[in-house]
């Protein structure tokens, strides 16, 4: 009997069925989950909640789980929009994966949600290695953390379905160059939409809105270079 | 963390079907663009290891480079890291990569087997 036996598995295989079964469940029920990914401090609490107050006033139905390492700070800022919200604590742990979305969804998510949005723990390591069962993976970056984002997270922006930048509004202050931030984004995801956004100014929350609808309604969504299926299944 | 506590949590459930208590050596492909740190891989590897079958196992990481392919042009490069995946000569939008992504576990090692006796073949065909 030969000691060293084959095994040729995907590491990640489990949580990329589990996000398979996720988005079917959720696309049979009419739900669409977008998945938010930034660093800590990107600004996107307060998108979120402009996104779900934008919903709500034009009578779609939409849900949001927040994930954090700790404090409820996030879910009671997300619930002045109306709008159901789940606070997830995850315990330690620097992102989300599909099995545990699931369990948390279980007997949470209100029957006719429209659009889910996750907002991921603030990371923009671990968090990207991780398939939610999303429609729209959305990558954020403010003005504020240098156009050289994209490229010091590659996988978190390469996967990037839709790249927004928040904060607009402080951006000439900042004297952020938004031509080399989107050259740094084309970079390592050509061809990916970046759309500019402002909390404060209310700039790009109803294009993203309407990104995550079309999403959910079938519209092709940008394939990533990197997302390549096959890297984690082949054999 | 959470990569190598995955890669224990497979190779000790392999070790479980195979009836194996003890892992010497796991073997995985890292590709460059996988969005893994080796080193910290290593590290981690260590500390989920503690307590399982996979105690003291040997982590080999081989590392896969990132190589992408233009559809129009047909050009194909290293994408390095970070990568570029335009591609380089065309500046057309369509790269296709062809590896780099791979997080795989290929082999492992059980420890405690007798070590298969090498075939000893009479080398007079060479």
């Amino acid at each position: 009997m030969c000691r060293v036996v084959d095994l040729q598995q995907s590491v990640l295989a489990k949580n990329d069925e589990y996000a398979q079964r996720l988005r079917a469940d959720m696309a049979a029920r009419g739900a669409t989950v977008v998945n938010l990914l930034s660093s800590p401090g990107s600004g996107k609490t307060a998108l979120l909640e402009l996104e779900l107050s934008t919903a709500r006033q034009r009578g779609l139905t939409v849900a949001a789980l927040t994930a954090d390492l700790a404090t409820e700070n996030d879910a009671v800022r997300l619930a002045r929009s109306g709008a159901p919200v789940k606070q997830v604590l995850t315990d330690g742990l620097c992102h989300l994966e599909a099995r545990m979305l699931a369990g948390h969804l279980d007997g949470w998510l209100p029957e006719a949600t429209r659009l889910l949005f996750v907002e991921n723990v603030g990371n923009l390591v671990c968090p990207a290695s991780y398939d939610l069962g999303e429609s729209l993976r959305v990558v954020l970056a403010s003005v504020t953390e240098g156009e050289d984002k994209p490229l010091k997270y590659p996988t978190a922006f390469g996967l990037a379905h839709l790249v927004v930048v928040t904060k607009t509004d402080i951006a000439r202050a900042v004297g952020f160059d938004e031509a080399a931030f989107r050259a740094n984004v084309a970079q390592v995801n050509p061809g990916v939409e970046v759309l500019l956004t402002s909390a404060r100014r209310g700039q790009g929350v109803g294009a993203l809105l309407d990104r995550a609808l079309a999403a959910g309604d079938g519209a092709e969504v940008h394939r990533p270079v990197m997302a390549v299926p096959s890297a984690h299944h082949h054999s | 963390m959470s990569i190598a506590m995955a890669v224990v949590e497979q190779v000790a459930a392999a070790a479980r079907d195979a009836g194996v208590d003890s892992v010497q050596q796991v073997r995985l492909e890292v590709g460059e663009l996988a969005g893994v740190v080796p080193d910290a891989l290593d590290f981690s590897f260590e500390l989920a290891c503690a307590g399982t079958a996979l105690e003291g196992a040997e982590l080999i990481a081989e590392p896969v480079p990132g190589r992408a392919r233009c559809e129009e042009c047909r050009a194909e490069w290293p994408t390095g890291m970070p990568p570029q995946l335009r591609c380089p000569r065309c500046a057309v939008s369509t790269g296709q990569l062809l590896s780099g992504r791979e997080l795989r576990i290929t082999s492992v090692r059980w420890a405690g087997e007798p070590e298969e006796p090498e075939p000893v073949r009479v080398r007079e065909e060479c």
